[in-house]
């Protein structure tokens, strides 16, 4: 089978700026950096978006950066950050656009 | 088959990375993580540019699957350990295509890459070559292969199961929500599938889930063991993961992977195509 267009289902790179197609008046955004509890930048950490119900939407593993970036719609989401470092949830509302969330994780 | 012969834990796979007969594999669609840190000794598989023909839409056939295998040094023989990313999506997606060519022995790695990782377990950018193999692959096993027909002719009368998530399935995302929603073709799931998202059959370390559980995921979604099954998802990758989880760990018999899914299905001419979060009518 061909690849869908631009990507299959993989990670693709978090860091790449976005696409000069995307429409920021229908596309929801959301994107930002995992930092550890002493505020570093943690690269390697897989982040999850969780629907308003709590189920799984997508996950994707953070830039050397720490970012990650999500294509969702308006409404509530939950990000967990997984890491060696521990991890971490935050909820956000989204609304079209680009929405930036920090997410911290720190050890249980 | 069980989880006894499809599944290996990270702590076997550890023990046994020099084991003679045993072969790595890490499956991916994007490879640059591959090039960052590997298990020792593992090879790579793209599943774009190795798996997938380059001109039709299909995947390799059996002499692009033999030369392949045979050129990456991996013989009929060998026990084939395979892993990636994506919790496994594309590992499981090659696991069905060497089940689908005949090869013995072959297992997933329990929560792939992503648990390999969150362990801390050691990663090498060592370049690994094989010696080249005669690798020898049997006439492709369509029992577990669903094409567009039978997936028409199967609303009403077998399990259809949507594993993409809750919100591809009502039409609400054309895509999984990491990439831009741009694809043209028409929403929705088909007629009478249930929905079970393949993140329903793994922890959030990305292994699966105990067999109680699973038996118990399937069940209560309506999941009618006593009739055949086909799975998708928008590629098929997912849909392997959850073929992976029905057949070879729960040993459901006659469960298909439908690797059309709804990239094919939803730009088809005149079927059926249901909206929201039920399953519709036949």
């Amino acid at each position: 089978m061909t690849a869908p267009t631009a990507a299959g289902c993989a990670a693709p790179d978090q860091a790449a700026p976005l696409p000069a197609s995307l429409d920021l008046e229908k596309e929801t955004v959301i994107t930002g950096v995992v930092r550890s509890g002493e505020g570093e930048v943690v690269p390697g950490a897989y982040v999850r978006l969780l629907d308003a119900t709590g189920e799984f939407t997508a996950e994707v593993v953070t830039s050397p950066a720490g970012q990650f970036r999500f294509f969702a719609a308006p409404g509530t989401w939950t990000l967990r950050a997984l890491s060696r470092h521990g991890n971490g949830d935050t909820s956000v509302t989204a609304g079209r656009g680009i929405n930036e969330v920090a997410v911290t994780v720190a050890l249980a | 088959m069980s989880r006894d012969t499809a599944l290996v834990s990270a702590e076997w796979a550890e023990k046994n990375l020099d084991a003679p007969g045993v072969v790595f594999v890490e499956v991916d669609e994007d490879t640059s993580a591959y090039d960052t840190g590997h298990i020792a000794g593992a090879i790579k598989l793209d599943w774009k540019t190795d798996l997938q023909d380059p001109v039709r839409r299909d995947f390799v056939n059996k002499g692009q699957f033999e030369a392949l295998l045979s050129e990456r040094g991996i013989s009929n023989d060998d026990t084939v350990i395979l892993y990636g990313g994506n919790n496994n999506w594309f590992a499981a997606y090659a696991y069905w295509y060497f089940k689908l060519y005949g090869h013995r022995d072959v297992k997933l790695l329990d929560g792939g890459r992503k648990k390999w990782e969150l362990d801390a377990r050691p990663l090498v950018k060592d370049v690994v070559t094989r010696p080249r193999t005669q690798y020898v692959a049997q006439q492709p096993d369509t029992s577990i292969r669903a094409f567009r027909d039978e997936v028409v002719a199967a609303i009403g009368t077998k399990n259809l199961v949507d594993v993409r998530s809750p919100d591809e399935y009502a039409g609400r995302l054309l895509a999984p929500a990491h990439l831009p929603q741009e694809q043209a073709q028409r929403a929705g799931h088909v007629p009478t599938a249930i929905s079970v998202p393949w993140s329903k059959a793994a922890n959030e370390d990305g292994t699966f889930k105990s067999d109680d559980e699973l038996r118990k995921i399937y069940a209560d979604a309506g999941l009618d063991d006593s009739r055949e099954t086909i799975a998708y998802c928008r590629i098929g990758e997912r849909s392997s993961h959850t073929w992976f989880v029905l057949q070879e760990l729960l040993g459901h018999r006659s469960v298909k992977n439908y690797d059309g899914s709804w990239t094919e299905y939803g730009s088809l001419v005149g079927v059926p195509v249901a909206l929201g979060d039920e399953p519709g009518e036949a």
